[in-house]
């Protein structure tokens, strides 16, 4: 009931998936599904546990079938109490182990507040770096069909505000399997928030288990005009806007950060200083939001380079709505960017609403 | 008990001269909670405390000359100069971490077990916690898991009846703590925590449960802080004691009594005492020397582990 995401415009199409060379077509879910198992299968270390996850459902089918697979010692179900969850994910980590702590919602993530920003997101430090702290904590973000205002927050700007923790938001299966991957190899706490529209969402994913770096930057359209610097969901409307106004013959240049900390300003830079404009895109709030820290270090770094204001487009200052039409309202959809880069092309001054 | 209490003079003595330039939560008077405890736990057995961490540090085998380097702020202290008095570690001795913030320690042992039973190590958890925990949600979160999966804890309350300054009777219904366990079939025993041999039975019992699988215990033992909540001073210099109250717990004096206990039992003469109380005396000014002469942190580092 969960998993139909609002509808798009007319102008948004979905892209074909790119193979990779090599990989077969896997969607989102089972990328991030299969990212799971061979951690598993990897490493004895690693465990999962959260709210429900050993359900029929499995959490979106993100963890189907796993506690069979590996047995309910280290698939299993909790009581809901996030704080002392993400807590018991610290003590196991402290004691060598590897968890994975999956919530269903972010909007939950702050009933953990209190572990994971002041033990989680500092155990390290404060101690002199006596211990590593490797540490997962997954949640799924997204709206839509009525979620309302306690189940669709994206909160990242607040997890990615407290020093010590990361913050990887994958936008394709490919990248999903290979940063949850990476994720559950580092040796401090990541925050891993998937994007419950992107589950259908298919590409080339390897057979194998591989891992892409934290912190890197991926360009995934490559465009001389503008850059379109998104996050998470946003890449899929990036590119739909990239496409279209390619037929107008405004070629956009769209990068996805894959990790909103550690960031890649380098990547991001490289492109805003040699298109001379840039747009920022992020499904989280944009006030104090992450879109306002990319703007805010692209104005300070590359400012010679900028043709144009650095722009930005957010969810707005409220909560989620629950009816269809006030959502419309709420998500900016791939409209929203077209009309905001052609403004921008135009050197308009007021440029859309989501800015 | 007598490491405990004279590191902790020791600290009084120095403080004035705001070379220790962090906050400093002394445990003088409850320090029979932390020896008869975690004197019968290995090395490597966890333990977790509080920002009033002293006691438990020292009675599990922490080097007392980075610990006083950790709040001179020193290179050489066991935090590296990030955790002051409130955040000191020593994974090597078992000790896994202390929390500041009231009853975050518990979660995090429950974790430790949970971790010792996945890999079969046999490693028993210890959690110390004041009162004030009690009024936290994740106290009764941590019992029910611990509980639930039979995991090796022993949860210690310290119950000095004072959060602070806020007495437990305005805060809490039911005052008695180790009740409380019960309810998520614990066994929850209540003793005179200033009576180290009392504290000493409570433990053994409760990680002979742990050793033998059968899950975790809750001991509260009752005691009382002399010092303020934080600082050097006494709550009845500051006037938020009574003098009757304040006496009374001077009398139950943990150290004392252990004294006179193996005295009057002929187990040690007054000569073996005073010379452990010397040798301890010197090896506090030794751990003071080492952290005076110790560098601090290269200021870079303060970017670094995170």
């Amino acid at each position: 009931m969960w998993d139909k995401a609002p509808e798009q415009s007319s102008s948004g199409r979905n892209q074909k998936p790119r193979a990779r060379g090599r990989g077969r077509l896997l969607s989102y879910r089972e990328a991030i599904r299969e990212g799971l198992l061979q951690a598993m299968e990897q490493d004895r270390r690693v465990f999962l546990f959260g709210e429900g996850i050993d359900d029929p459902a499995g959490v979106f089918g993100t963890t189907a079938g796993l506690q069979q697979r590996f047995g309910a010692g280290r698939v299993f179900d909790t009581p809901i109490c996030e704080n002392t969850l993400t807590g018991i994910a610290i003590g196991s980590s402290l004691a060598g182990l590897r968890p994975v702590l999956i919530h269903m919602r972010t909007d939950f993530l702050l009933m953990s507040m209190d572990q994971l920003a002041n033990h989680a997101a500092k155990w390290k430090y404060m101690f002199g770096g006596a211990t590593p702290l490797p540490m997962v904590v997954r949640a799924v973000i997204g709206g839509g069909w009525g979620s309302a205002a306690q189940h669709s927050q994206p909160l990242q700007a607040i997890f990615a505000h407290i020093p010590g923790l990361k913050v990887v938001m994958p936008a394709c299966a490919y990248d999903a399997k290979g940063l949850l991957l990476s994720g559950i190899a580092e040796q401090s706490p990541v925050l891993f928030i998937d994007h419950r529209w992107l589950y259908d969402e298919k590409d080339a994913v390897p057979a194998a288990a591989y891992r892409i770096p934290l912190g890197k930057a991926h360009v995934v359209r490559k465009g001389s005009r503008l850059s379109l610097i998104c996050v998470s969901f946003m890449r899929k409307l990036a590119l739909q806007a990239a496409a279209e106004l390619a037929k107008e013959g405004i070629d956009v240049e769209v990068i996805d950060v894959r990790t909103i900390k550690p960031l890649d300003m380098v990547t991001i830079n490289r492109s805003v200083g040699k298109t001379g404009r840039a747009l920022v895109l992020d499904f989280g709030y944009s006030f104090c939001g992450i879109t306002a820290e990319i703007a805010a270090r692209i104005s300070r770094d590359v400012f010679g380079s900028l043709k144009a204001p650095v722009y930005r487009i957010g969810l707005p200052d409220t909560p989620t709505p629950a009816s269809p039409v006030l959502e419309k309202c709420f998500y900016p959809g791939p409209d929203a960017i077209t009309d905001t880069i052609r403004r921008i092309m135009r050197g308009q001054k007021r440029v859309g609403k989501h800015r | 008990m007598v490491r405990i209490r004279s590191f902790e003079e020791r600290i009084c003595r120095l403080y004035s001269q705001q070379e220790m330039r962090c906050p400093v939560h002394l445990s003088t008077g409850q320090e029979a909670i932390a020896a008869g405890t975690l004197i019968q736990l290995r090395r490597q057995d966890y333990v977790v405390s509080t920002h009033r961490n002293h006691g438990h540090l020292i009675a599990k085998g922490a080097a007392l000359k980075s610990m006083f380097a950790e709040m001179y702020g020193r290179q050489t202290g066991c935090s590296r100069g990030k955790g002051g008095s409130m955040h000191m570690s020593f994974p090597q001795a078992g000790i896994a971490g202390t929390s500041a913030i009231v009853a975050g320690g518990l979660p995090i042992a429950v974790g430790l077990a949970w971790g010792s039973v996945l890999q079969k190590n046999r490693r028993i958890s210890a959690v110390f916690f004041g009162d004030g925990a009690v009024d936290e949600g994740t106290f009764y979160e941590s019992l029910n898991f611990a509980s639930l999966k039979k995991l090796p804890v022993v949860f210690v309350c310290e119950n000095n009846f004072y959060a602070t300054n806020s007495p437990q009777k305005a805060r809490q219904t039911n005052p008695r703590i180790h009740e409380i366990a019960r309810f998520f079939r614990i066994p929850g025993t209540c003793i005179d925590g200033n009576d180290v041999v009392a504290v000493y039975t409570a433990a053994a019992g409760a990680i002979e449960r742990c050793r033998k699988g059968a899950g975790p215990s809750l001991i509260e033992a009752r005691t009382f802080r002399w010092k303020t909540h934080v600082g050097v001073e006494s709550d009845l210099e500051k006037g938020f004691r009574r003098q009757e109250e304040v006496a009374l717990w001077f009398r139950r004096c943990p150290v004392k009594r252990f004294e006179r206990y193996l005295l009057s039992r002929g187990m040690v003469s007054q000569q073996w005492i005073d010379t452990v109380r010397e040798s301890v005396d010197k090896e506090i000014s030794r751990a003071v020397e080492f952290a005076r002469n110790s560098p601090y942190p290269r200021p870079e580092t303060e970017s670094t582990d995170v």
